[in-house]
């Protein structure tokens, strides 16, 4: 069965395969080939959509990407549904299921439509103005409703099944556009030997060609050349074409993001294609080639189903061969129009007749219309176009007024002239500048390695086009590095012109007129809201914009922003440049998330790093948390155990027995080289000088404006070596901070600085029982008190690999931490966990380590610091060496703020009722009854129940701290207030007598 | 995204591989103890942030790990060259490509 309006007079689509669409649940028959767009127009399908805010009923305007109105939902299961895909790019293929969208409860009967009836309500910026009052009305009712009736497609609810593929790129030309221009540049470059990329959005390419049909570019169709040109060019080695591939942004220095479109018009695209790939493609030249995109002219009722730019009537004839009417009006302000006449009038439809705004528009083709019979009104406007779902007349008049005649038409072609696309060569920050004879905006000044050709750059004729595209393309492939040429020789004929036309209101909608023009059909933006912005206020086009959204939709205003700024110049009395272009920004189209995020999703977002005793702890039992990448074990629960609980077990039996943790985490650099020492003194308060081998120091790093950047145990391995560990999430930008000073500031320094932490793993073994348990694996150690006491470093073997045992403590019990190479470090920690087993250690998270490290008041940067602590504040002093000339942080510490009275100081927090546990971040006041906002002195850092100490403890900051131990302070909570008593920063073993027991 | 060249690795490479770190000639004073606050704020605070040519270091963090001086264009964020660490402030006008 042929669809109604499919006419064998022309077209490309012969003797292709019958397909069948769907949509809104009615079944077409379609072609392959066919658009969404096209195969419903070939079934006298006008009607697609409803507006965005009045929910006026809407056909399609044009044939390709810059479509404003066919916006519907495409279907394929339930998990894969688009919004807002344009059916005029949408291809079709067997089985296609499209919905309309923003309608209820159909699209031929929308209540939302009384949107349009009540239309002066909803003027420009009216909801700036009609919905203050109630104030907590906008939140309940307004904004919910008008969300609602406003809108366009339905997100999809269920994760993205597709994957989406990534290419990175290189070539000396890339081509972006594949029209008659595009492909002659191409060819130009491509025969030199340059490395060439060509890009259209197009399933072919040809561009203009599609339509243009009475071109001949080297004796062959257009259409013809353009398709041979591509398999000649996808035949060379040095060439790569790239079709339904959209160039969508133009960065820096001539990088250019392309989407590949590799299977949305496939009807099973089966698991092996990705749906698209993106292409960042850096290339040396580029070649703007992005054509022009013909103009709708302005007058009311141009937005009902079946009125169409001149172009797109002629592309669904002569590519798709669809008839988009029977009965043709045509309503131009260029030459455009006629030959679009023309061919439809040869295909077989009437011509009702050619309004034309000019008063003696005259050339061949006028010549070629007449001869045709068909009725040219010249110097006359269209002052409406009318009907319901489908226009259904249009009404002439003399462009200078006087009596209406009402033609019937069933559909109506409009052209007001090309709009050259500038997109990508503004996103370039190439400056536009505006030719005032043309009124148009062409590239002006470049920023980039780029050269628009073509339509795109004003140039009007197919002839001058492909002439200047060879040069172009033959001088960007010199400019690339290939010597050299060839002399390639592309020869068109055209007699259309693409010059002429009109910008702004057609005559019948001037600012008198009353009916709706549409500049935006996306948006709903009319001319009449254009002049309203004008008249509140608005100057620039800028603000104009804002205020209408006018080129504010899916679209950009590809078709729009021109129209608008016309008539927005026009409503001010300026020319147009002096109202300004409002900015091209990214994407062209738009662009899926999909393509975007890419394989950054799900397990690829970002890396997980795991120690090397994961699996042992995950055999434990153990609850992992989130540490930056890392995954560290939290807690180890056994059977019946909340994490309270275990945390509590664990936290008792390293103090009663010992406990083994996974310390690998920890940031460790090896600082080496003569001045190894003179290095440790820059970067850290501590004197190291004098730190002899063997021993470790508890070292502070500071930045340099005086505050705490950086904590960690050093161990001094040797004279010219030093084994530094940093915080966990501070691993990476220590090292960052030892080299910058390295190369730039003490560059004399012989020192090295390596990040070993991935070299060593460490298993930290923490309690009384810390040595019993050790020592039968050790070798080459002497590990009694005397020989290896408290704060010191060892070299020896452990299992028999290597190790750098240290015996230090971040619990306050005797403790050590085994240091091993990562690879041997699974079979260590058995062989210590074996050990273990026998003198009744368990293994504990970092919960407990921080409950432990609290209850001796060691503190961990990051939470009881913020970057605005200096040492003096945490209690630190003692750490920052008193003789030392110079570290960095040594002139920060003495600024007046810093050594001013009533900083905040770290303290102890005893909640008076031992059972409350204060939350940390909570603030902490004098005086809990003073009216909010209150005073607070400082806030709540750290805060743990603590099972050694049988009660919660807390540090907090607290401004004049130190001075304050005894007083009780308040932390007020939504629910109560909360008694605290100020005390020092230690809770248990307070004398540090268990580090040696 | 831009391309940076590394004067070190000789090679054009793209800006993921490296990192700004903040103007360049600023110089740590080498008696910085005893200078005064002014001098410090001077020091530590105060930076030129011009519209137009400006002087920066970055790092070649996921390629040589070298800290490298550039001159670029804060309007159109356009590197004009890039130099060791250590070497002379160059002088460029806007513009040029040096």
């Amino acid at each position: 069965m042929t669809a109604a309006f499919r006419t064998t007079a022309a077209g490309r689509l012969k003797g292709a395969k019958p397909v069948k669409i769907s949509f809104d649940g009615a079944s077409y028959a379609a072609l392959e080939g066919d658009t969404l767009a096209s195969a419903l127009l070939a079934n006298g399908v006008h009607l697609m959509g409803r507006s965005f805010k009045y929910h006026r009923p809407r056909g399609v305007l044009s044939a390709g990407a810059e479509e404003p109105n066919a916006l519907v939902g495409i279907h394929r299961d339930a998990a894969r549904k688009t919004p807002n895909v344009r059916a005029t790019v949408q291809e079709v293929y067997d089985g296609l299921t499209a919905v309309s969208q923003n309608r209820w409860p159909s699209l031929a009967f929308d209540v939302g439509a009384v949107n349009d009836i009540a239309s002066p309500m909803f003027s420009a910026g009216f909801y700036y103005k009609t919905f203050m009052w109630p104030k907590a009305a906008w939140k309940s009712v307004y904004e919910p409703t008008i969300r609602a009736s406003a809108g366009l497609g339905v997100a999809p609810d269920k994760p993205d099944p597709d994957h989406y593929a990534s290419r990175y790129a290189h070539c000396d030309v890339l081509v972006l556009g594949g029209g008659a221009a595009g492909l002659s540049a191409a060819l130009a470059a491509a025969e030199t030997g340059a490395r060439v990329i060509i890009a259209d959005e197009q399933p072919a390419v040809g561009g203009a060609l599609r339509f243009e049909t009475g071109s001949t570019i080297d004796s062959a169709a257009g259409w013809d050349w353009a398709q041979a040109t591509a398999v000649k060019l996808a035949a060379m080695d040095n060439v790569r074409v790239l079709t339904r591939t959209t160039a969508f942004g133009y960065y820096a220095q001539n990088m250019v993001g392309l989407v590949e479109r590799v299977s949305d018009h496939l009807a099973d695209p089966g698991h092996d294609l990705p749906r698209e790939r993106l292409w960042q493609v850096r290339a040396k030249r580029v070649i703007i080639a992005t054509g022009a995109i013909e103009r709708h002219m302005v007058f009311d009722g141009n937005d009902k189903p079946g009125v169409m730019l001149a172009s797109a009537g002629r592309t669904y004839l002569n590519h798709f061969g669809v008839l988009v009417g029977k009965n043709v009006g045509v309503f131009t302000a260029s030459d455009s129009a006629y030959a679009a006449a023309i061919d439809l009038k040869q295909a077989g439809a009437s011509i009702a007749a050619i309004v034309d705004l000019r008063d003696n528009p005259a050339g061949p083709l006028i010549d070629q219309a007449r001869a045709l019979g068909i009725e040219i009104l010249s110097g006359r406007t269209l002052v409406r176009a009318s009907g319901n779902l489908r226009v259904a007349s249009m009404t002439v008049r003399a462009t200078s007024g006087g009596p209406e005649r009402t033609i019937p038409v069933d559909a109506l072609l409009m052209s007001a002239g090309w709009t050259p696309s500038v997109h990508l060569f503004s996103q370039s920050r190439g400056k536009v500048a505006f030719d005032s004879a043309t009124r148009r905006f062409l590239p002006g000044d470049y920023a980039q390695d780029c050269v628009s050709v073509g339509a795109c750059s004003g140039t009007d004729t197919l002839a001058d086009t492909v002439k200047d595209a060879v040069a172009a393309g033959e001088k960007a492939a010199k400019a690339a590095g290939l010597a050299k040429t060839v002399g390639t020789k592309v020869k068109a004929e055209t007699s259309e012109s693409w010059a002429g036309g009109m910008v702004g209101a057609a005559p019948g909608a001037g600012p008198d007129t009353t009916g709706k023009a549409f500049v935006d059909f996306q948006n709903d933006v009319t001319a009449k809201d254009i002049r309203l912005a004008v008249r509140e206020g608005m100057r620039s086009i800028e603000h104009v914009k804002r205020f209408t959204t006018n080129g504010m939709a899916t679209d950009q205003g590809k078709t729009s922003n021109i129209h608008g700024l016309a008539i927005a110049a026009e409503a001010l009395g300026k020319e147009m440049p002096e109202v300004g272009l409002t900015t091209f920004r990214a994407p062209y189209t738009p662009v899926t998330f999909g393509s975007l995020v890419n394989h950054s999703k799900g397990r690829l977002f970002d890396p997980t790093r795991r120690t090397p005793f994961h699996a042992q702890e995950e055999k434990l039992g153990a609850v992992f948390e989130d540490v930056g990448q890392w995954k560290r074990a939290w807690y180890y629960p056994r059977a019946g155990e909340d994490m309270h609980a275990a945390v509590n077990r664990e936290c008792a039996t390293v103090r009663k027995a010992a406990g083994i943790f996974d310390a690998s985490t920890l940031g460790k650099i090896e600082v080496v080289g003569p001045d190894a020492a003179k290095f440790m003194e820059l970067m850290y308060t501590n004197p190291w000088e004098k730190l002899e081998s063997g021993r470790c120091r508890y070292g502070i790093m500071l930045r340099e404006d005086g505050f705490i950047y950086d904590d960690g145990v050093v161990g001094r391995l040797a004279a010219d070596r030093f084994h530094v560990t940093t915080t966990t999430g501070g691993a990476a930008r220590v090292m960052n901070h030892m080299e910058d000073y390295l190369q730039t500031e003490f560059p004399h320094l012989d020192v090295w600085l390596t990040s070993i932490s991935e070299q060593w793993a460490v298993i930290a073994v923490q309690g009384p029982k810390s040595r019993d348990i050790i020592a039968p694996l050790v070798e080459g150690i002497d590990m009694s008190d005397g020989a290896m006491p408290h704060m010191s470093v060892r070299e020896g073997k452990i299992c028999g690999v290597p190790t750098r045992l240290f015996r230090m403590s971040f619990t306050g019990e005797r403790g050590f931490e085994i240091n091993v190479p990562a690879d041997y470090a699974a079979a260590v920690w058995d062989a210590v966990w074996a050990q273990g087993q026998k003198h009744g250690a368990c293994a504990y998270g970092t919960e407990a380590m921080h409950v432990l490290r609290a209850e001796k008041g060691y503190i961990i940067v990051g939470q009881d610091t913020d970057g605005t602590v200096t040492p003096q504040d945490a209690g630190l002093d003692w750490a920052v060496g008193k003789k030392k000339t110079d570290f960095v942080g040594i002139r920060g510490l003495k600024r007046p703020d810093l050594v001013a009275k009533g900083r905040k100081q770290l303290v102890g927090l005893r909640t008076k009722d031992p059972k409350v546990v204060l939350e940390e971040g909570a603030q902490i006041v004098a005086d809990p009854k003073q009216p909010i906002p209150m005073k607070m002195l400082g806030h709540v850092t750290s805060s743990y129940w603590s099972e050694n100490c049988g009660r919660s403890i807390a540090l907090g900051v607290v401004t004049g701290g130190f001075e304050r131990m005894g007083q009780t302070l308040y932390v007020p909570m939504p629910d109560k207030v909360i008694e605290v008593e100020v005390v020092g920063q230690v809770f248990f073993d307070e004398k540090g007598e268990r580090l040696h027991g | 995204m831009l391309l940076i060249h590394c004067p070190y690795c000789d090679e054009d490479r793209p800006e993921l591989e490296f990192r700004n770190a903040g103007e360049a000639h600023i110089a740590r004073p080498e008696n910085i103890a005893e200078i005064s606050d002014e001098e410090f704020a001077q020091f530590f605070f105060i930076r030129t942030n011009p519209k137009g040519l400006i002087y920066e270091r970055w790092r070649h963090i996921h390629g040589c790990a070298r800290f490298f001086n550039a001159v670029r264009d804060s309007v159109s964020d356009k590197f004009l060259m890039t130099y060791k660490a250590g070497e002379k402030r160059p002088t460029v006008k806007a513009g040029e490509k040096a």
